[in-house]
């Protein structure tokens, strides 16, 4: 290459300063997909994450989701127990790793990343909606390891390739609002330690006031109804009609999933500019 | 950029050729009751290389930082590249390259995939988007190492490679703060000499602070002295020096204004009777 570029206006060119200004429906999509391109580049750089986050849901399904199968104390119908669990372990793989997404964005704004991203052409709503997906990207590493774990176990999970594309879209939608919901807390508290804190005090509030561990039918009134302002029960629904065909609302859930990912960018996207006061 | 059609340039106002890179009016700024930028004006021209030099608390990272559209105008007036901050910030930060005073790159990332990054957030045409990348990272010099993890990289690295990251958006103000702060010398004179080469190279704006006298007078066109967030001082480093006398160097003029030196050796408080017994670098400046 020529160093001609950097250096003269490109020929033809009729004025230097006239700048390339995507419309915001390409703007939008190109964001997104800039800050999952970079989320993978990191996760190629360094797997071990993908091994250490597999850990916890590895022991879910092969203790608890072994346990309870012989047990037969949770009334899940005639689908076996360990398939039930499955997909709640797959979403709240995604819930672990968006809630703590947070700390990476304080940690940028330490690093001061955050600066030079807040100071190129990015609406503050595209950077935002681009981390969440990244958040997303970086939960469909551990769905991919928990879904070849389930189907060793002996799972029947659909072999439907697009209900496994639906269920990659659920994932993505579900961990981008509580990646959302983690930099909106991260905006307001603007500590990692505070933010910490936060993270584990509603992560399991959050996981077991879901339909994740068993049916909404068998829980008390009260819990039923937080369960249903739960985003994470909506996200195991979904995960349930395409991962093993049980009864779901597939409609209602990606509505609702798609609602709270709008409403969570809009959330954090107030107040992330905060951060870079 | 050539290949941009009508319709991408919907809103791509061309920014007026013959207005100036920054124009300032009044420009007050403040944090609480503290005010950090008092009521500043300021006009740069394009192609000029201008400092803001001032101890630390001056309110020079203020000014940068309501430039490059991080803070709001509070009061007063800025006009970027012909683009009025009040109204239109996102055209501003098409044309603008931004290197922070912290080391700020994404450690985890190779240097090109960091250089890359932003060649996509700041929407290089796909087909040029390889080679514009290549080419910022060898005219920063780092071609060699561009495969490398960037958390590898040292400091006098780190800051070429952000120099790359906005070098590759083809900026037309270039904003620095603090650029080599914290770096040592060899590693400054690296980084001063790419700054002077990407000037050449494609004729930008360059904005910058400091609180090095020599950066200052290597570097720069022209100079403003900020004290306690106003504009004490402001011309050519040899119009700044020669009102102090013939052999006044510029960290002369610095304590002339601030009554403050920064260098380690002035712990005294100085008016001029202290500037005449100060020539470390007298000589040089003739």
């Amino acid at each position: 290459m020529t160093s001609a570029q950097l250096v003269a206006p490109p020929a033809g060119s009729a004025d230097p300063t006239v700048r390339r200004e995507p419309s915001v429906w390409r703007e939008f999509p190109s964001r997104v997909a800039t800050f999952c391109l970079v989320e993978i580049q990191k996760l190629r750089h360094d797997r071990t994450e993908i091994f250490t986050r597999a850990v916890q849901p590895v022991l879910w399904l092969l203790i608890f989701g072994e346990t309870f199968n012989k047990l037969h104390a949770i009334p899940t119908g005639n689908i076996p127990y360990l398939d039930f669990l499955a997909p709640g372990i797959i979403a709240q793989s995604g819930l672990f790793v968006a809630i703590f997404y947070g700390i990476q964005i304080i940690w940028e704004r330490d690093a001061g990343v955050l600066t030079k991203l807040l100071v190129t052409p990015t609406p503050r709503s595209a950077l935002i909606l681009g981390k969440s997906f990244a958040a997303g990207i970086r939960a469909l590493a551990q769905v991919v390891v928990i879904l070849i774990l389930s189907a060793i176990l002996g799972v029947s999970l659909s072999a439907n390739p697009l209900h496994i594309l639906g269920a990659f879209a659920v994932v993505m939608m579900g961990s981008a609002f509580f990646a959302c919901l983690s930099m909106t807390v991260a905006g307001v508290v603007l500590k990692r330690d505070r933010l910490m804190g936060i993270g584990q005090m509603i992560t399991m509030p959050l996981f077991f006031a879901s339909n994740a561990l068993y049916p909404v039918s068998i829980m008390p009134g009260w819990l039923q109804v937080l369960s249903r302002v739960n985003p994470l029960s909506y996200e195991v629904d979904a995960l349930r009609g395409l991962l093993i065909h049980s009864p779901s609302h597939l409609l209602t859930d990606f509505g609702v999933l798609a609602l709270s990912v709008v409403v969570g960018v809009t959330a954090a996207s107030s107040l992330v500019g905060r951060l870079a006061r | 950029m050539a290949e941009a059609s009508p319709a991408e340039n919907r809103t791509g106002l061309p920014s007026q050729a013959s207005s100036p890179a920054l124009l300032a009016v009044g420009l007050r700024h403040r944090f609480g009751d503290k005010i950090a930028v008092d009521g500043i004006d300021l006009r740069i021209e394009r192609g000029e290389v201008f400092g803001l030099l001032g101890p630390n608390g001056a309110g020079k990272t203020t000014t940068i930082r309501v430039v490059n559209t991080l803070l709001p105008i509070q009061e007063g007036e800025v006009e970027v590249l012909g683009f009025s901050l009040r109204r239109s910030a996102m055209p501003v930060r098409r044309r603008l390259g931004y290197v922070p005073q912290q080391l700020s790159i994404e450690a985890a990332l190779t240097g090109r995939e960091n250089v890359s990054w932003f060649a996509r957030l700041f929407d290089v045409p796909r087909s040029e988007r390889k080679s514009r990348v290549a080419e910022a990272l060898e005219l920063m010099g780092l071609a060699d190492v561009a495969d490398k993890m960037a958390g590898t990289y040292s400091g006098g690295m780190i800051r070429r490679l952000e120099l790359a990251q906005a070098l590759v958006n083809q900026p037309e103000l270039l904003v620095l703060d603090e650029p080599t702060v914290g770096l040592d010398p060899v590693a400054r004179d690296g980084v001063w000499q790419r700054v002077e080469d990407m000037r050449a190279a494609n004729g930008m704006t360059v904005l910058l602070t400091t609180h090095y006298m020599e950066e200052a007078d290597v570097l720069c066109d022209r100079l403003a002295l900020m004290h306690l967030g106003r504009i004490q001082a402001l011309g050519t480093p040899a119009a700044l020096k020669a009102e102090l006398g013939t052999t006044a160097s510029l960290e002369d003029v610095f304590r002339f204004h601030t009554g403050n030196s920064l260098g380690p050796e002035g712990e005294e408080k100085g008016g001029m009777r202290d500037i005449r017994t100060t020539r470390r670098t007298a000589g040089r400046v003739g």
